[in-house]
């Protein structure tokens, strides 16, 4: 299989579109007639991420590379970072306003989720300057190589806000 | 269960949907907060939820759920409607709220779909 | 039916407000919006929700709830927990489902009087 790349652009705040680009995302992989397991995992791990940036973060992109091994799904946002990672990944702790609970989220659960359903992941985070996540998937009986992005670089020469 | 049954318990409306009334559900959740929803997928399960919104859908699309039910009387806008159409969601509106609703599901034989396996 | 006769049925731990166990319920509420629970609720309402925050807590205050039961396995925070215990309005925990839980309990009686 040769591989597919696809990006998505996320608006902060902008509710009436968020969950568009992992809704893509995940037609992207029905239609390439992947496994049903996987598909549902990326789709939750992508929108739950997607949903994050629309509630805390800046603008941001979501990214999906698939190969012969497996899925990467890649979010950034140049927002104000997270404030405490070991506390965004408790179950149940949020910093959601009453907006995003009326949009059905904000109960603290979304990296909870993202931890459980991907095969590896990773966080960056920096204040002023944004978050940038990394979720990999293994298709079945393939042995993955390391877990790589293509994103991390730019996100990580980004400037923080207020840097010239 | 069959959805038509489901809407008779409920006394639901039908919003959309006409030509899925015989599908199989093969369970109920409840929730507003889409995020515990996702926490393991549903297939085929009857969403019960107070959240009229996009992420409703999303979330069902994602989930595998089979159908939606609003509780509390609530209708969804017609933006909400068509997503549920594109992806072949079946919706239905209750006046009944979700505690009454579940209630009155689960005493007619629908069991609660497998929550964390 | 009280709270207690509730908890013990149930097998629900008692994470605080113990004090309220002998509260009343008149009915039996899901859900997790907070803003529809503020609109819908009547007094004497066991109210079933994954919201753990102390903001549950207000809203069991201004309705006059018999009791919030967390259900899926969620737990209070300290803050929620202690304005609980001041409040005497108990918070019972259960692992199982809100439409299981709810189910088992509209069985077992807990309906509103004019449904």
């Amino acid at each position: 299989m040769s591989s597919l790349i696809k990006e998505f652009k996320i608006k902060a705040k902008d509710f009436i579109h968020a969950g568009e680009g992992s809704m893509e995302i995940r037609n992207s992989l029905k239609s390439l007639n992947l496994d049903a397991d996987i598909i549902q995992r990326v789709s939750i791990c992508a929108y739950e991420a997607e949903m994050n940036v629309v509630m805390h973060g800046g603008d941001g992109i979501i990214s999906l590379v698939l190969d012969d091994t497996g899925v990467v799904v890649e979010v950034m946002d140049d927002g104000h970072g997270i404030d405490d990672i070991n506390l965004a990944l408790t179950e149940g702790y949020t910093t959601a306003g009453a907006e995003a609970q009326q949009m059905g989220f904000g109960a603290g659960m979304g990296l909870p989720n993202i931890v459980r359903n991907s095969d590896y992941f990773k966080i960056y985070t920096e204040k002023n300057k944004g978050a940038y996540l990394i979720m990999c998937f293994r298709l079945k009986n393939k042995i993955g190589k390391d877990c790589q992005g293509r994103l991390f670089t730019i996100w990580n020469n980004n400037k923080r806000d207020g840097e010239s | 269960m069959k959805l038509s049954e489901i809407k008779e318990i409920l006394k639901a409306d039908l919003i959309s949907g006409d030509n899925n009334l015989d599908i199989e559900v093969l369970g109920g959740a409840a929730s507003d907060l889409m995020s515990d929803l996702l926490r393991k997928p549903k297939e085929g399960a009857l969403l019960l939820t107070g959240l009229t919104s996009i992420q409703a859908i999303n979330t069902s699309v994602i989930g595998g759920m089979a159908a939606i039910v609003f509780v509390r009387g609530k209708k969804p806008d017609n933006a909400i409607v068509s997503l549920a159409k594109k992806h072949n969601i079946p919706i239905l509106s209750t006046p009944f709220n979700m505690f009454s609703s579940c209630g009155r599901l689960y005493a007619k034989g629908l069991k609660s779909i497998t929550w964390l396996s | 039916m009280k709270v207690r006769d509730i908890q013990a049925e149930f097998s629900l731990e008692v994470a605080a407000g113990s004090s309220g166990l002998d509260r009343e319920i008149a009915g039996g509420d899901c859900g997790d919006l907070l803003s529809d629970v503020m609109a819908n609720s009547r007094a004497g309402d066991l109210w079933l929700t994954i919201q753990s925050h102390q903001n549950i807590m207000a809203v069991a205050v201004l309705k006059d709830l018999a009791a919030i039961i967390l259900v899926n396995g969620h737990r209070p925070d300290d803050i929620t927990v202690a304005k609980a215990e001041q409040e005497g309005i108990p918070i019972l925990l259960s692992p199982t489902s809100s439409y299981q839980l709810a189910g088992g309990l509209f069985r077992a009686g807990i309906m509103q009087k004019e449904e």
